[in-house]
Parts: structure tokens; sequence; C-alpha cells
């Protein structure tokens, strides 16, 4: 099969997976008691009334086969409580919360990446020495601490203390705003990646063509940073997924501490809110992502190692 | 045997003599003095090279044979600059070309491998890298020496390696990875990259041991027949001894990382003057011998270099051992032109000849 077959069937099986998180989604949040009509001041008719008003009132399985029939026209319902009556793609995507969170997330990436691949080559090339050690306990003591606390952590020390940054990112109108919540968002994955890195490394080092590549009379830099790190980069790659997936949970977290009015940070309220369908649309939408990166880590495979034939059916 | 097998033979061995001959006159290439290699473990020195002395001269093909353990990838190693910590050269002296080889800077060094001197391998199956094409590591080891030239210049330079060794289509091989092609192959597009800046002296590290009988006997052939074109020396490092015979001009033999005998290759095949060499040689199985004969094995293990005996490396396996091969290091003792042992029976037989000598 070629890649362009091969790339088609996997997109059909995304939208497969999209359903099925799609359908978890919707039957695990009406599991949930409350409704986003609930208040302190409103009678029992008005929460009827409500209800039969966004067709809240019909059985489960209609509610959900509606959501997909609108969904498929391209309809993703409204916002129910937070911003009322507003459609849930205008909340997503035209009120610049989405940009806020893709910019914040894909720069997060970024440096994680473009930091941590170093780190470790750097670290797995020098092992046992003193700089490898150093490095060893930073990176560790970066997967170990979780993202409110380097957050909280940075916030009081940078933000209070010696009042170098901002301490509210709002709309990230300024550098400045951008580099907490980046390096935030960025230390843990960073580090996981210095670690895959070095590993990976290590093992590639030790292989008879880097011996090769040695006698040859490379530099230094080449031996290390063409034949050794492209080897090494498939654990790295294969993280690319998961690393996605953490980067968003991160960034509802950062975006809550920074003040940053993104998606993240919507999402949380939405489902604290009962707000139906901002909390599908949001779920999709970073669904989708999700299954998007984990294609392009396949696809990204078969780039780095000519060997792997990802298009393979197995035996 | 009938005369006719004989005078081919004799033939053969002239031939063999008079290579042997006519190589001792060319130029130095190589001057390997006294080289110790030792590996500093947490268990304590090893100590795999230990003062091992040999020449090469211009267009020779030397083979050092010795078994495992023996110190002869160490050695080719550390004349390369390729030797891994903990490993170190401890002393010694290696010239190249009139250069000293150990006095070079790290840069020099570069300068030196894939240049001057380049090197094959044991497994072709690992030592290509296999997320590049076989075009781009050819090139690489051209380009990294030779930055002027283009590349296109390059990618024909290595298609016309490629056909050197005998890669059929090679201008569509060449984009190919390591993986579609086949060992032998494989260790085809290794000798190509190896000469491709057509070095001066190849070392090649048992390149045949990896491969089946039939490509062995291809590669080797293939060898020779770019040794005889293109007039490179190559230090052959093997222990089959069939190897030696077949493309060697002189032979080094090895053990404990010690030199046991130095000599051409009809001097240690038929005129064997080492234990050592004698047992190694008796282990060997032979077309001409007689049905059900059995070969004889040297007995006993090799030597632990981390407590490596005091007199001779071969003293406690040795049929002949005598007191003084266990407590001093025989020298060594020139036995022929090219002709040299290291063991203390040479000294006790030149005794017996001039003390025989002063009673007549």
């Amino acid at each position: 099969m070629d890649m362009l077959g091969y790339t088609l069937k996997r997109m059909a099986i995304s939208v497969l997976t999209l359903l099925l998180v799609a359908a978890i989604t919707f039957f695990l949040m009406n599991a949930i008691p409350g409704s986003p009509f609930m208040t302190e001041k409103s009678t029992p008719q008005q929460i009827a009334l409500a209800n039969a008003k966004y067709g809240l009132d019909k059985p489960l399985i209609v509610q959900f086969g509606n959501y997909l029939k609108n969904l498929a026209k391209g309809d993703m319902g409204v916002s129910l409580k937070m911003q009322e009556g507003t459609s849930v793609s205008k909340i997503l995507f035209g009120q610049g919360k989405f940009v806020l969170s893709m910019k914040i997330g894909l720069l997060a990436l970024l440096v994680a990446v473009i930091i941590g691949i170093p780190v470790g080559v750097l670290q797995a090339y020098y092992r046992g020495r003193w700089i490898d050690n150093i490095l060893r306990v930073i990176t560790t003591m970066g997967i170990a601490m979780p993202g409110f606390v380097v957050a909280t952590l940075c916030l009081f020390e940078f933000g209070v203390t010696l009042g170098w940054l901002p301490v509210q990112s709002n709309s990230l109108e300024t550098f400045g705003a951008y580099v907490m919540p980046v390096l935030t968002l960025a230390l843990n994955p960073m580090c996981r990646i210095a670690k895959l890195t070095r590993t990976s490394m290590l093992d590639s080092i030790s292989q008879d063509y880097i011996r090769t590549a040695n006698a040859k009379g490379l530099k230094t830099r080449v031996v290390l940073f063409k034949h050794a790190l492209r080897n090494s980069l498939i654990p790295v790659i294969t993280y690319l997924g998961p690393l996605t997936a953490g980067i968003i949970t991160g960034a509802l977290v950062v975006e809550q501490i920074y003040h940053i009015p993104g998606l993240g940070n919507y999402f949380v309220s939405s489902i604290l809110n009962r707000d139906y369908p901002v909390i599908m649309g949001t779920t999709l939408l970073l669904a989708a992502l999700i299954v998007i990166m984990n294609l392009v880590v396949d696809i990204a495979y078969k780039i780095v190692d000519p060997r792997i034939n990802i298009t393979k059916k197995g035996d | 045997m009938n005369n006719e097998a004989m005078n081919q033979t004799s033939e053969k061995k002239m031939t063999a003599a008079e290579r042997a001959a006519m190589i001792k006159n060319n130029k130095i290439l190589l001057d390997v003095d006294g080289l110790k290699v030792t590996f500093f473990t947490h268990a304590g020195q090893v100590k795999a090279v230990d003062g091992i002395s040999y020449q090469i001269h211009e267009h020779e093909v030397m083979g050092i044979v010795g078994e495992s353990g023996s110190g002869k990838s160490v050695e080719a190693y550390s004349i390369m600059g390729l030797l891994q910590k903990p490993g170190r050269i401890v002393g010694g002296k290696v010239t190249f070309d009139g250069e000293d080889l150990l006095a070079y800077s790290d840069s020099e060094k570069r300068e030196f491998r894939g240049n001057k001197a380049s090197m094959i391998f044991q497994n072709p199956m690992t030592c290509l890298n296999p997320v590049y094409t076989i075009g781009d590591q050819l090139m690489e080891a051209l380009r990294c020496h030779n930055k002027e030239i283009s590349k296109a210049e390059a990618r024909k330079k290595a298609i016309e390696m490629l056909e050197l060794v005998g890669i059929n289509n090679a201008d569509k091989r060449i984009d190919q990875y390591p993986h579609e092609f086949s060992g032998g192959m494989r260790q085809r597009a290794m000798i190509a990259m190896a000469l491709i800046c057509s070095p001066k002296l190849l070392i090649a590290d048992e390149p045949t041991t990896a491969l089946d009988v039939t490509i062995q006997a291809q590669i080797l052939e293939l060898m020779k027949d770019l040794q005889r074109q293109t007039g490179m020396a190559i230090i052959f490092i093997t222990h089959n001894l069939g190897v030696v015979a077949e493309i060697c001009d002189f032979v080094t033999v090895m053990y404990a990382g010690h030199v046991m005998e130095q000599g051409t290759v009809d001097d240690i095949f038929y005129n064997p003057a080492h234990p050592y060499t004698r047992g190694l040689l008796r282990s060997m199985p032979n077309l001409d011998d007689e049905k059900g004969k059995r070969l004889i094995p040297i007995e006993g293990t090799p030597v632990d270099l981390l407590d490596p005996p005091k007199g001779c490396a071969f003293g406690p396996r040795c049929e002949h051992c005598m007191k003084v091969c266990l407590t001093k290091q025989p020298p060594m003792v020139t036995v022929g032109d090219d002709h040299k042992s290291a063991c203390w029976l040479h000294i006790k037989e030149m005794k017996e000849l001039s003390s025989g000598e002063v009673t007549k």
C-alpha cells in the first residue's frame, strides 16, 4: 500500500476514534449530577423549561444522536451557560482561545524538543562525567516536580520576589508573558526527552557503525549528531504522541495559574458549569489534535528509519 | 606426489618468496616499535598489547594471527586512534610514513583516519549505518577528507568504487540502504568506502570471519585483486590460517599481547620456529592428511591477562617448557633471513651448537 492510501486509511480510523471519544465523553458527563441551569435561584419549572428548549428533556441516546447529526453538519451547538446562546465553534475559534493555547502548546513542544534532545546527546557523550551527573539530577527533578509546583515557585520567585516577569500572563501581549507559561509547560516533557535521548544515544554510540564513522575520520560532532542521533530518535518520536497529550493536560493547570484565557482554562470552567456542548466541543478538538499528532509520529518513523515499513501488514 | 604437482608447488613457493624478497626492499610505511596498550579496568590493569614491534613495507600484505584475546584488534585500533576507554597506549612508538602517529593531535588523527589509512571490520551486517544510503556513506567518507569535491563528482567516484568492488548496477545500488544489501555486498561496500580516499594502508580486522565460506573466498579474492591494482599495504588480522596463506606476504603470530613469531608466509607455514606456531598449524585440518588422522589441539586455555605469567606467555601451555620459560620473557631471536621467533629453545639450541663447536 502506498503512503497516500495508508494516510487515508488512518484518517478513516481516526474518525472512528473521535466518534468513540465523543460517545464516552457524552455519557460520562451526563452521568455527573447537576445541570447547566441549576442555580440557587432557579425554580424546577424554569429548569424544565430550559431543558425543553435545548432538548435536554429527551432520552440521552436521542440527545447523542441529535448531537452527532448536527456535528456532521458542522454545528457544534451553542453554549448553555457560560456564554449562553453563543455557538461553540465561535467560542473555540472565534475568540482567540484556541490560538492562545496553541501558541503556548507549540512553543512548549518546540522548547522541549530543541533543548531536550541536545541535552540528552551531551549527557550520553559525557556519560558518567560531572556534566552528565549534574544534568541527570536536574532532569530527574524536572520529571518529579508537578507543573503546579513549578508554576507556583516560578511565580513567587520571578514574578513576585525578583519582579522580572509579569505575574499574570493574560493574553500574552509581551514577550515576558510567554516565558513562564512556556517553560513551566515544557519542563517535564523536556526532561523526559533528555532522558530518553540519553539512554537511546548510549545504545547507538556503542554500535559498530559508529566505529565505522570514526574510522572514516569524521568529526565528533558529525558522528554524534548525524550517525548516532538519527538512530536514537525512534523512542523520542514515539514519545511525541503522549507528549502532546501531556502538554494539553498540562495547559489546563498552567493556564489557570498564569491566568491565561486560553482553551484549557475555559475547558475547566465548562466542566464545572456543566456546559455540555462546550465540554463536547473542546474534548473533540483536543482529541483530534492528539490523533493527528499520532499520525504525524507514524509518518515520522518512516522518515527517520527507512527500514520501518508502516504500510506493511504484520504476518 | 608426482613430479608435476611438485613442480607446481615449488613454482608457487618461488613466486611467494620472490614477492616477499621484492617487498622487503620497499620503503617502510608503518613502523610499530614496542607498542604497549593497557586497559585500566576496575579489576586491574589488563596488558592487552605488551610491547609488540613490526614493520610494514609499501605494498606489503601482513597477516596478524592469534587466538581471541591475543591483542591483535586492540593493536590495530591503537594505530588508527580508535582505542576506546579504558584502553590507553602506555608505551612504544608508531611511525607512519615518517610521522609519529602517537604525537598527532585529535584533528591530525581524524585527517589520518580514512584518508592515509583506513579500516574494515568483522561484521558487515552492523558496520554500516542503517538509516543512510550506501552512497551517502561512501560520499561522506570522500567528502570529509576532500572538501573541494562537488556532490556530483563524489557520487561519480562512489559509483566507480562500487563497480570496482564488483557490485552490479552500481548507479542504482548507490541509492539503496544497507538492509537492501546482502552480507557479502555490505562487506564489498565497506571495502569501497575504505578505499575511496586511496589510502596507503588498509587494516582489515577479520573481514571474512562473519561471512559464509563461498563469500569469504570471493571477498579474499577481491582484496587480493585490489591490493595488486592499487599497491596499498594491508594488515590482515585473522585467526584463520588458511586466509593468511591465501593473501599474505608476511605473518606475525601473536599470543597474549606478545609477538611470538614473525616471518614470510613460507617461513611460518613450512618452517615454523615457535612451539605456539607449530601448535597452531598442527591443530589445522589439512587435505593431504590421512583419513581418520586426529588434529592435535594446543592444551590449556589462553592466559588471564589480568595476571599474566612472569616468563613466556605461552610457557604454561608449551610442551617444551623449561625452567627459564616460567621466570624470564624470551628475547626475539633471528632464526632466518626475515624470520624471528621469541623462544628460549632457540637460545638453548644456539648454546648447544656453540658449546658443541667448542668441544669439537
